[in-house]
């Protein structure tokens, strides 16, 4: 089973949780950046979305 | 057989302990990532059960319309998480049934929140009606900045169009959040923080706290008024005793009095519950 992706902006390493699931977010070690699981198959994630107004509890 | 969806967007730790709970109790659940989802192809149908963990409440609200509609119990209801989802909707439901709360004022245009300054007195907070994470929260000290915000805030768009006004008050450094479910008081922290916004997603350290008989009446009082199967309230300590209410949380997260600070499996206790409503298992009290 994959163990890392490659992050989108910097192209380092990102570990990748047991049972990773879709929606998931990952912080890249390198860079910083917030990065979102959107995809398991094939294993692809995207710069997680900014904070929106309606977002939390 | 009735199933379990939890509905998410954005997997936070809470959906994740929802997720787990639910395999560990053997509850027939499905996590249903609703990011690309589109209605009618949703599933579930009626006799179901559905937690909304959306991390949007917009998303949420609709999400619940639409499953109330096929008739699957959702937790909370739609009608709740639109009162909870409002502030203003809460304050005036908290209001009609005499639960005291800050004391608060609603202006309709920047000029009139100087009415609601004169009345309130400063320092004074401004709330938006919707959101959530202390986000946009702004404590106004005195008409230049009130000014300034109300101002700012009349470009802002529709939601911004009615100003919520609230009495700011000195609340000693902390404030409370008890979670409630089925009408029972699962939890109760208390959220320190040297700033004036006790939100622990801003960073307030939470504590445990015990739940006095004075707190429990007031909590049974807020959850006859607001109804609902999980709310999370948070209380402000009155300058000259006793409690207040802050908010109400309808779709509340709680990452925060789960387990370890307060031996409470709230993820565990909450699909348990939601699964109770619908399979006639033991262990609701709703």
């Amino acid at each position: 089973m994959t163990t890392k992706v490659q992050c989108i902006v910097c192209e380092g390493d990102v570990p990748l949780p047991a049972e990773v699931m879709e929606g998931e977010l990952l912080t890249c070690p390198d860079c910083g950046t917030e990065l979102e699981v959107v995809s398991l198959n094939p294993l692809t994630v995207a710069e997680a979305p900014e904070v929106q107004e309606d977002w939390g509890e | 057989m009735p199933r379990l969806f939890i509905f998410y967007t954005r997997l936070r730790t809470e959906e994740k302990l929802l997720f787990r709970a639910a395999e560990e109790k053997g509850i027939p659940f499905s996590a249903v990532n609703l990011s690309d989802g589109l209605w009618p192809n949703v599933p579930g149908e009626a006799g179901d059960a559905a937690l909304c963990r959306c991390v949007s409440q917009t998303q949420n609200s609709a999400l619940a319309v639409l499953l109330e509609s096929r008739g699957i119990l959702t937790i909370n209801s739609s009608d709740v998480m639109a009162l909870c989802g409002d502030k203003i909707a809460t304050a005036a439901r908290l209001s009609a049934a005499g639960i005291p709360q800050p004391d608060f004022a609603v202006a309709f245009s920047p000029e009139g929140t100087l009415e609601g300054a004169e009345r309130l007195g400063y320092p004074l907070v401004i709330k938006p009606a919707t959101g959530s994470w202390g986000r946009l929260l702004a404590k106004i000290n005195d008409r230049d900045a009130l000014e300034a915000v109300a101002e700012h805030k009349a470009h802002m768009g529709a939601a911004h169009s009615v100003f919520f006004l609230q009495e700011y008050v000195e609340k000693k450094g902390f404030d409370l959040r008890a979670t409630l479910l089925g009408g029972e008081v699962l939890t109760v922290i208390k959220r320190c923080s040297d700033h004036w916004i006790t939100n622990t997603a801003r960073g307030a350290t939470p504590e445990k706290y015990p739940l006095s008989a004075e707190i429990k009446a007031l909590l049974g009082r807020v959850q006859n008024a607001i109804g609902g199967e999980v709310l999370a309230v948070d209380l402000f300590e009155k300058p000259e005793g006793g409690w207040m209410v802050n908010e109400v949380n309808g779709q509340p997260e709680f990452r925060s009095s789960d387990g370890e600070l307060t031996g409470v499996d709230i993820a565990g206790s909450l699909v348990e519950h939601a699964w109770s409503l619908v399979s006639g298992a033991d262990g609701g009290k709703g």
